[in-house]
């Protein structure tokens, strides 16, 4: 299978973004969309930790420790930008308000469910932030992940067998080899990596794929 | 005359009592005020319920706080980060007590102490380890889960500007649980870089009204501390 690079993936995530949209990009790889986001468009990405405009990396020396983003990593605020409390903050993300986000994921599961947060592995330390109420609020969710894991198992599954983030929250699930969209009639890859086949596809993941009348290549 | 201001953060943290269960603002170290977690660890209150975003980073603020051994249970949403040894060794030691919390469940949790609610049903969690054993209800077509109110005996956040009636404005994003938890707390101790005349905040920008506030410290440039 032919694979997209991170930068690949984080480029074709942007894509989908239309102007306009307010959206909230998870820790980890989804960062990554900001960098590729069409400077002519207008995007309001929001940080839970109270931003909305945000900007991307101040230059080196004018890093503020009060201005930071989820990650704890220093950003910078766009001319129109705003603070608030996290109240304020949640209500954005719970109540609906957010247009788009952009999640990791350790597994997907056929309904949509969503779980990143806790492997759930003895020993490990649980941490769930604001995933929680990403998962449920956003009016759409995308989770960006490679379709495989290291050991090469499928992280699209029948069920998550790690804990949940959410029940059937997901909508739409960007891979390094496709793009799959969750639907009320199963999962519809709705594009395929140029090179890469349906039925290769298909072979990789447990459960049943459809293939999108009009699918593109990427 | 009313005075809120006290002239030590000694004076700011007096009365944390063994057992009390104190919110400490902050998202990470942004926000955190770090002087006055300091005074506590002074004044000596020990058996201390935590409510906090995080458990601490590095070895500063929180993570002294922790090291010191005066909390018995933390309750937050994302404890474990790149520099968050002292919590983790605690918590694997079987040390401290950790209550989970979704970070927007926290916040609304909060919101709901300090609004006087006794309860909230939320969507987030549902369905999930985090929700287990809990009581759920379907609203419209859609699930969620009861919350109880989060409320504190006191909450030590971190500010800009106060004055001598307790009102406050942050900065940046350092405000983030900072005015919530200014409602929830029965003592809410702010410190803040300066302390203004009565009428020199423009109530039009006020975050925090002085209501919310029973103490204010102010321990210069907390901007320049945190870098």
């Amino acid at each position: 299978m032919n694979k997209l690079t991170r930068d690949q993936m984080a480029e074709r995530v942007a894509r989908d973004i239309p102007e306009g949209s307010y959206v909230n990009l998870g820790i980890g790889l989804p960062t990554k969309v900001a960098n590729f986001l069409p400077k002519e468009r207008e995007i309001f990405l929001h940080s839970e930790n109270g931003l909305l405009g945000m900007g991307e990396a101040p230059e080196p020396g004018e890093e503020d420790p009060e201005l930071i983003n989820a990650g704890k990593e220093p950003v910078t605020l766009l001319e129109g930008g705003s603070f608030f409390h996290h109240g304020d903050s949640f209500a954005m993300m719970r109540g609906g308000h957010l247009d788009i986000c952009v999640l990791g994921a350790f597994q997907v599961s056929a309904r949509g469910d969503l779980a990143n947060w806790h492997t759930g592995a003895p020993g490990a330390i649980p941490a769930v932030g604001g995933a929680m109420d990403l998962a449920v609020g956003a009016k759409q969710v995308f989770v960006m992940m490679d379709l495989l894991t290291k050991t090469g198992e499928s992280k699209l599954v029948e069920a998550c067998s790690y804990p949940l983030t959410g029940v059937g929250c997901v909508d739409r699930i960007y891979t390094d080899v496709a793009v799959i969209d969750v639907t009320p009639d199963g999962l519809v890859v709705r594009e395929l990596v140029e090179g890469n086949s349906f039925d290769e596809l298909q072979r990789l993941v447990p459960v049943p794929l459809k293939m999108a009348s009009l699918a593109a290549a990427a | 005359m009313i005075d809120k201001t006290v002239a030590s953060l000694e004076e700011a943290v007096a009365g944390i009592f063994d057992g009390a269960t104190v919110m400490i603002g902050g998202f990470g170290t942004a926000g955190q005020p770090a002087e006055l977690i300091d005074a506590l660890i002074a004044q000596g209150a020990k058996d201390l319920t935590i409510v906090n975003n995080n458990a601490g980073n590095g070895d500063i603020g929180l993570a002294a706080l922790l090291k010191a051994r005066r909390v018995k249970k933390i309750i937050c949403s994302f404890p474990r980060q790149a520099d968050s040894h002292v919590f983790d060794a605690l918590y694997r030691a079987g040390e401290i007590e950790l209550e989970l919390v979704p970070q927007g469940n926290l916040a609304a949790r909060i919101q709901a102490a300090g609004a006087g609610l006794g309860a909230i049903f939320t969507p987030t969690g549902y369905g999930t380890l985090l929700a287990e054993g809990k009581e759920t209800r379907e609203i419209d077509g859609k699930h969620y889960v009861l919350e109880y109110p989060i409320k504190a005996d006191f909450a030590l956040i971190k500010a800009l500007k106060g004055d001598r009636w307790g009102n406050l404005i942050y900065r940046k994003a350092a405000r983030n649980f900072g005015p919530i938890m200014a409602t929830a707390a029965g003592v809410t101790i702010a410190q803040v870089s300066e302390i203004v005349p009565l009428g020199d905040l423009d109530p039009e920008v006020i975050v925090t009204p002085g209501i919310f506030v029973q103490r204010v410290v102010a321990i210069g440039n907390a901007v320049a501390q945190a870098a």
